[in-house]
């Protein structure tokens, strides 16, 4: 049986050239930013929201995102009066141009801005067939656009409907949370142009952010908390007709 | 060991699968992926790598210092140059392009228009009501919107 060890070991050594070659590490590539020093998130304060629609015009501009799809929106919502269960919500072209006004008086009117809640257990990474969608070591939700089959998978399991399907190039797309722009010490363009900051980037691993004191003295909510998907979009004052 | 000729050919048979399926595994899945988990590493470098439209208020204060020193004073101060003037990041490499001034008869009552759906703490005027038609910054200085004429 010598001759079968030899194929044996021959076979072992290759496998072990092959397994090197696929696991073959490639440096990081931005030297200055460390992936793992950072778990990045977004404060939403709705009672600084004035529904300029700022936000969706600055995300459109920066990320290219085409006519009629939102990475992020603003929805306009109306209680009347204890009618929680059945609040009137619109958002014309997602809040990207303002809102009608409102007359005072008739129930409860205000504004939510909505985005990718950068889930820690994102439903929508979960139910990629290829590997397309992940969370990246600094706890963004991305997408490949590369590696996206668009088999619109990922869309369906949003709970948030954050997800659309490019028109022309026919994959995924998602808010980044301006991933081009965090890893550059820059904010995200819809807070940059956020003239209230009802938005703020958050970074939860850096002890200095100003999220944890803020965190800690104020009632904030994630969207659909019972989903578990550990949103790391934190609202303050939500309402709770906010679906 | 009379019968061992097959059980070698079999086993070579199994090998040279395997190494088929190595080869074309090495071949088809990229290099980068499972780097960092079951996802192209490569892929977070290109994301990282997409072009930056809004400049950010930073890179617009280091030279237009009067205005950041004029706006500093006022109760615009927390409000960031591209919220109102659209992304510039092709102004700061090329000077050429010269952005166009806002439209103070839209631009204003975008924010400051009285809607009973924003929050009441928030500066809001009927704006006919308000100027009788004049455009804003008859009165306002944009960058810091108390009367023109007041010090502040």
């Amino acid at each position: 049986m010598s001759v079968t060890r030899r194929q044996f070991l021959t076979l072992t050594g290759a496998a072990a050239v092959a397994w090197e070659y696929l696991m073959a590490d490639t440096p990081e590539q931005s030297p200055n930013y460390k992936m793992t020093d950072h778990w990045w998130g977004m404060l939403i304060d709705v009672t600084k929201c004035i529904g300029c629609g700022n936000c969706v015009r600055a995300c459109a501009q920066e990320n290219d995102v085409p006519e009629g799809f939102f990475r992020t929106w603003v929805e306009h919502y109306h209680v009347d009066d204890w009618h929680l269960e059945n609040p009137v919500v619109e958002s014309p072209d997602g809040g990207m141009h303002g809102f009608p006004v409102v007359a005072q008086g008739t129930g409860k009117d205000f504004f939510i801005p909505k985005m990718c809640n950068h889930c820690a257990d994102s439903p929508c990474t979960q139910v990629c067939p290829v590997g397309a969608t992940f969370t990246s070591p600094d706890g963004v939700v991305l997408v490949d656009e590369k590696y996206c089959l668009g088999c619109r998978y990922c869309i369906q399991a949003c709970p948030y409907g954050c997800r659309f399907l490019h028109p022309t190039k026919h994959v995924a797309q998602k808010c980044t949370l301006c991933y081009h722009r965090i890893t550059k010490g820059l904010t995200t363009a819809c807070c940059e142009a956020c003239p209230t900051g009802a938005r703020q980037l958050v970074d939860l691993k850096n002890p200095k952010d100003p999220i944890h004191e803020f965190l800690r003295t104020h009632s904030v909510q994630v969207l659909k908390p019972h989903l578990a998907t550990g949103a790391k979009a934190f609202y303050n004052g939500l309402d709770g007709s906010v679906r | 060991m009379k019968d061992a000729g097959h059980l070698l050919r079999i086993a070579a048979l199994f090998g040279a699968g395997v190494l088929a399926f190595l080869g074309l595994r090495a071949y088809f899945v990229p290099h980068s992926f499972g780097q960092y988990g079951h996802y192209r590493g490569d892929a977070i470098a290109e994301i990282a790598a997409l072009p930056i439209v809004h400049a950010g208020h930073q890179t617009c204060e280091t030279c237009h210092t009067d205005i950041f020193e004029e706006k500093t004073k006022g109760k615009h101060a927390g409000v960031a140059c591209e919220a109102c003037h659209g992304p510039q990041a092709k102004h700061t490499t090329d000077l050429s392009i010269v952005p166009a001034k806002p439209d103070a008869a839209v631009l204003c009552a975008q924010c400051h228009g009285a809607s009973g759906a924003k929050p009441k703490w928030f500066p809001q005027v009927d704006t006919k009501e308000h100027s009788g038609g004049l455009i804003c910054t008859t009165c306002h200085r944009p960058h810091s919107p108390s009367l023109r004429g007041e010090s502040k």
